[in-house]
């Protein structure tokens, strides 16, 4: 049952073959037999599942079931959910019960999906291996040893390992295409606006984005249709007419126009990533895509200017965790000051705290021009250089990491050694595009992910691109040795 | 760009973040090789590009002013570390 698509479930689920409870017991039970050796729950919530499960039955026998009614799935534990730990990876927020819920959660519920609990990942999203959690670090299933990626480095090992048919996301830089890529399933970042970040907790504003995770990009397609929309809460979520993603899926690759970024494949990328790309856009030209190489130069400064935006926009956002209104607060403060100070110094890991300073840095008197700005500028000239490069292609494709998973403390000494992993994915955060990862081969028995960038709103169309891919392929059917 | 025992202790200081004082030296040296990497884009002439705000160039919407929000402080406050009356409580502020 845990292999079934959504679809499949979906129809089992129509057709009485089996309950949502007994499909909610089933990936309960794999959790608690399997996840000790993942940790890629922070906590799950049986009894409220359970209670969700027979809710979703109900609404089925009343006949008011939708097709993703009674689906089990988890939320990355940056979105809030109410009565239930949101703790965001963090010291910080290992006490804090959200009063309320996040607009994703809610769609996800009325939509009559079943949580299961919450997933693991970076502290507050900040991470590419899922090793600043306060929780500990998530293994990958297809190599225990290996990092998943980040930071929704548990919502891709719990999909991954068929812990969960679907779970929730977010994206700043990567965080959902990375581990996606890592953990070998389907991970999509929409357009910046696309999902409401309403009670998802904040990183960087300009750039987070919810999506979806999923084995197959049509999986996605369903979760996507849920989660999308505007939502007055968000005052950056766009007014923009959703599509019926799952109707869109069957479109034909003849005549796709694909650009392959000369910069994504040079220095830095792994020589056997690289083979298992060049296989995958064989199977487009087989289907009649073109293939031409296009240039992405501005883009290689992506990561510069990402570790100033986002840094600065971090610092602003965590300020709110003050130890005063809610959260961790030190023990026996001497004064205000010292109440801040240590309750923030305590609260946060060290990774957070590093991004603080270099973001408290440049938003310093004196330094606004030379960072901030400047970083903003750089990412005007990334958005009109993508303009013109839709201009002459359909969709970007390349890898979407330099290689394979790390081994787990391979990276951790050194922060920008780590950064540089997000070296493909940060650009498209920068412009705004959507973008997705799919399962494209296997380097040594770890997955390797192929990225598709597409122009404003073609979540449609990269689902349907990726979706005809999964026709061709059965990259994303794999599954980790022990998981079966 | 390098930074300094100095300049740490006062970015951590705006920041309102107690580091050790063991850390200050792992700091430097980190958040330098940070700003190194971010000096990369000194490279890039922007003297005449327009800074990007929104991808999609969104504008602040706006709502008319009206309440819409409900009074639930007792349900916020729950969480708190320290409440009293309806009033978070911190060390005394004035003596």
């Amino acid at each position: 049952m845990h292999d079934k698509s959504i679809a499949e479930m979906s129809a089992a689920l129509a057709g009485r073959e089996v309950s949502s409870e007994e499909l909610t017991r089933h990936f309960l039970a794999r959790i608690g037999e399997l996840d000790g050796a993942l940790n890629s729950f922070i906590t799950v919530t049986p009894e409220k599942a359970l209670e969700q499960a027979r809710t979703a039955d109900e609404r089925r026998a009343r006949g008011e079931a939708g097709p993703l009614t009674g689906i089990p799935m988890a939320h990355k534990d940056i979105f809030c959910t109410r009565g239930v730990r949101t703790s965001c990876g963090s010291r910080m927020l290992d006490n804090f019960v959200s009063p309320y819920d996040a607009t994703v959660v809610e769609r996800m519920s009325a939509a009559g999906m079943v949580m299961l609990g919450k997933l693991n990942m970076d502290e507050f999203a900040m991470g590419s291996s899922n090793e600043t959690s306060y929780y500990g670090p998530v293994h990958n299933p297809w190599q225990q040893d290996h990092v998943p990626g980040g930071s929704s480095g548990g919502s891709a090992a719990a999909v991954a390992a068929r812990l969960v048919p679907a779970a929730t996301a977010t994206d700043t830089g990567g965080s959902i295409r990375q581990p996606a890529a890592l953990c070998g399933v389907t991970g999509l970042k929409p357009t910046y606006g696309r999902v409401s970040r309403y009670g998802m907790i904040a990183f960087a504003s300009s750039l987070d984005q919810a999506g979806p995770m999923t084995r197959s990009a049509a999986d996605a397609a369903w979760l996507l249709g849920a989660m999308a929309g505007f939502d007055e809460r968000d005052s950056t979520c766009l007014e923009h007419p959703l599509e019926d993603y799952p109707a869109l899926l069957d479109r034909p690759l003849q005549g796709l126009r694909i650009g392959l970024p000369r910069e994504h494949f040079g220095e830095g990328l792994d020589a056997e990533t690289a083979a298992a790309v060049h296989q995958a856009l064989a199977v487009f030209e087989a289907a009649g895509a073109t293939v031409k190489e296009i240039s992405l130069a501005h883009s290689m400064l992506s990561v510069p200017a990402y570790y100033v935006v986002a840094p600065a926009e971090c610092s602003s956002n965590l300020s709110r965790f003050d130890g005063v209104r809610f959260g961790y607060r030190c023990e026996e403060p001497v004064n205000l000051e010292d109440l801040y100070k240590r309750s923030r110094g305590e609260g946060f890991g060290a990774e957070v705290k590093r991004r603080i300073l270099v973001g408290t840095y440049a938003l310093s008197a004196g330094y606004y021009d030379a960072y901030y700005l400047k970083a903003q500028k750089v990412r005007r000239l990334i958005k009109d250089e993508f303009g013109r490069a839709f201009d002459e292609v359909d969709v970007i494709m390349g890898p979407t990491t330099p290689g394979p998973a790390f081994r787990i403390g391979e990276k951790t000494s050194d922060p920008v050694a780590m950064y540089l992993s997000d070296i493909y994915t940060i650009a498209a955060n920068l412009a705004g595009l959507p973008a997705l990862s799919v399962p494209a081969g296997l380097v040594n028995g770890l997955p390797v992910g192929l990225q598709m960038v597409g122009n404003y709103f073609d979540e449609g169309r990269l689902l349907g691109i990726a979706h005809r891919f999964q026709q061709e392929t059965d990259w994303h059917r794999r599954t980790p040795p022990g998981f079966a | 760009m390098t930074l300094d025992r100095n300049d740490v202790e006062s970015i951590a200081h705006l920041a309102r973040i107690a580091i050790d004082e063991a850390d200050i030296p792992d700091y430097a040296r980190d958040l330098s090789n940070i700003l190194d990497l971010v000096d990369e884009m000194a490279r890039e002439d922007t003297a005449d590009v327009l800074p990007l705000a929104h991808p999609l160039d969104a504008v602040q919407r706006l709502r008319p002013d009206i309440v819409t929000e409900e009074d639930r402080r007792a349900l916020f406050q729950a969480g708190a570390p320290a409440v009293e009356n309806g009033l978070y409580l911190v060390p005394k502020v004035i003596e």
